[in-house]
């Protein structure tokens, strides 16, 4: 049931002295929401047009469909990529844009599209040069949501789109993904309001992957621990130390660690509290000391002993 | 509602037993489809059909062909036995280290314990003493 639709191996892209892919591998499966997440500059949208075929690797090779893109229709028609600024020509409307997308996307649904401008209230006959930001998001999002394309990509969908309106476009996303399942990846910064859509969570940092995992396999996969510092210490020795902040003679610790029952009532009966970590710190933390400029050499489990002996 | 301390398919696992439970489900019931689930706490549907597989698996549910699932017979005995077998460690354990932290002696603890099971308004009023949850 789940096959593969997009098989990436060893994808690197360099743009002269910047690589903007390191070596990255991906296999994203067949109706399942994907979140693309990471730092601005760390690789989405460079990895997301070299899937959709719209650039090239410098090395390594994608199967989309089980094919090449480049240059094929069969792969390419059933596949929808929503750039953060995407181009139109100067004179189009975003009727205009929902009637090339209609020609271009074999399962474009025309009814859907209809009542996704209603919802957005999108002035479909002034020009796209004229809409406000959060009105440019809504024709793609529209023309991404409408083309029920077998894979679509959103890099980040929401810019000047205000709270209700991204609700309205997570909302919609998963009632239509329920109807019509299909592999959705959504790369974007507000990694709360989409944790819970998620499947599976792919972090890029430095163009490399950072974390590839199920979005259930991550929740609990790390916890703050917050009491006097001594204790606190004590009950996170020989763990892996993500973060650590100290107010007074309180420390918190969020550690890289999925706490066993034994392990709660171990830190409860040390008066200590046990916190849960979002998706949105885990990503934090991850990347944070996955920078360089924080690295020790020697790696991480230097630092860890480092800092737990600060 | 849904948090960050646990995989979501245990969260909606635990949502429905609670439902069992507290007989708001009752046994022989239907229970909401897997896409009713996720569109109202606005999760992933795969993520919603893992939380009720999880109590298929326990028979705490069942499925029938063609309809949808439906609260097993008994089901609320066992909810019932399996979390009364956690209620010390997730409960009392939690109680007795708040009530050190503070503290409160055993016998005062306990003599709490029976005013709230009775209902009665905490002592002194205003100041209510809450266990670590």
């Amino acid at each position: 049931m789940n096959g593969a639709v997009v098989e990436a191996r060893n994808l690197t892209k360099r743009y002269r002295d910047v690589l903007a892919l390191d070596d990255v591998s991906i296999r994203l499966s067949a109706d399942r929401i994907y979140g693309l997440l990471g730092r601005n500059g760390a690789g989405k949208t460079t990895l997301m047009s070299v899937l959709t075929a719209q650039a090239f690797a410098t090395s390594g090779d994608a199967l989309v469909f089980g094919e090449e893109a480049y240059e094929n229709d069969r792969v390419l028609s059933r596949v929808c990529f929503i750039r953060e600024s995407q181009k139109y020509p100067d004179d189009f409307t975003a009727f205009h844009a929902f009637k090339a997308a209609r020609l271009l996307f074999r399962n474009w649904d025309q009814a859907f599209a209809e009542r996704l401008i209603g919802d957005f209230g999108l002035p479909v006959k002034r020009r796209i040069k004229k809409l406000s930001r959060g009105q440019l998001s809504a024709v793609g999002v529209i023309i991404g949501l409408a083309s029920r394309a077998e894979l679509t990509f959103f890099d980040e969908p929401y810019l000047g789109l205000d709270a209700v309106a991204r609700q309205l476009f997570y909302d919609r996303l998963l009632e239509d993904f329920t109807d019509s399942p299909r592999t959705v990846v959504l790369s974007s910064h507000l990694i709360d309001e989409v944790a819970n859509l998620l499947d599976h969570v792919i972090v890029i940092d430095q163009g490399r992957i950072l974390i590839d995992a199920e979005s259930d396999a991550l929740r609990g996969s790390a916890a703050t621990v917050v009491g006097p510092a001594p204790k606190v210490n004590e009950f996170v020795t020989g763990m892996k130390v993500l973060h650590r902040e100290a107010l007074g003679p309180l420390a918190s610790v969020t550690v890289d660690e999925t706490l066993s029952a034994a392990q709660r009532t171990g830190a409860a009966r040390l008066g200590l509290e046990v916190a849960p970590v979002s998706l949105q710190q885990l990503v934090i933390r991850k990347t944070l000391i996955n920078h360089p400029s924080r690295r020790v050499p020697g790696g991480d489990a230097e630092l860890d002993s480092m800092e737990a002996t600060r | 509602m849904i948090d960050d301390s646990r995989p979501i398919f245990l969260q909606i696992a635990g949502l429905i037993e609670n439902e069992i439970v507290d007989g708001t489900l009752a046994e022989e019931t239907q229970i909401p489809s897997t896409n009713e689930f996720a569109a109202f706490h606005r999760i992933n549907p795969a993520t919603a059909a893992k939380g009720v597989n999880v109590l298929v698996e326990d028979g705490i549910l069942y499925k029938k062909r063609g309809i949808g699932m439906f609260v097993s017979t008994g089901a609320r005995a066992a909810l019932v036995a399996r979390r009364t077998q956690e209620f010390f460690e997730q409960y009392v354990r939690p109680l007795v280290a708040e009530a050190r932290k503070l503290g409160i002696p055993a016998d005062e603890l306990s003599r709490m314990i029976i005013r709230g099971a009775d209902g009665a308004p905490a002592e002194g009023g205003n100041r209510e003493r809450s266990a670590a949850s």
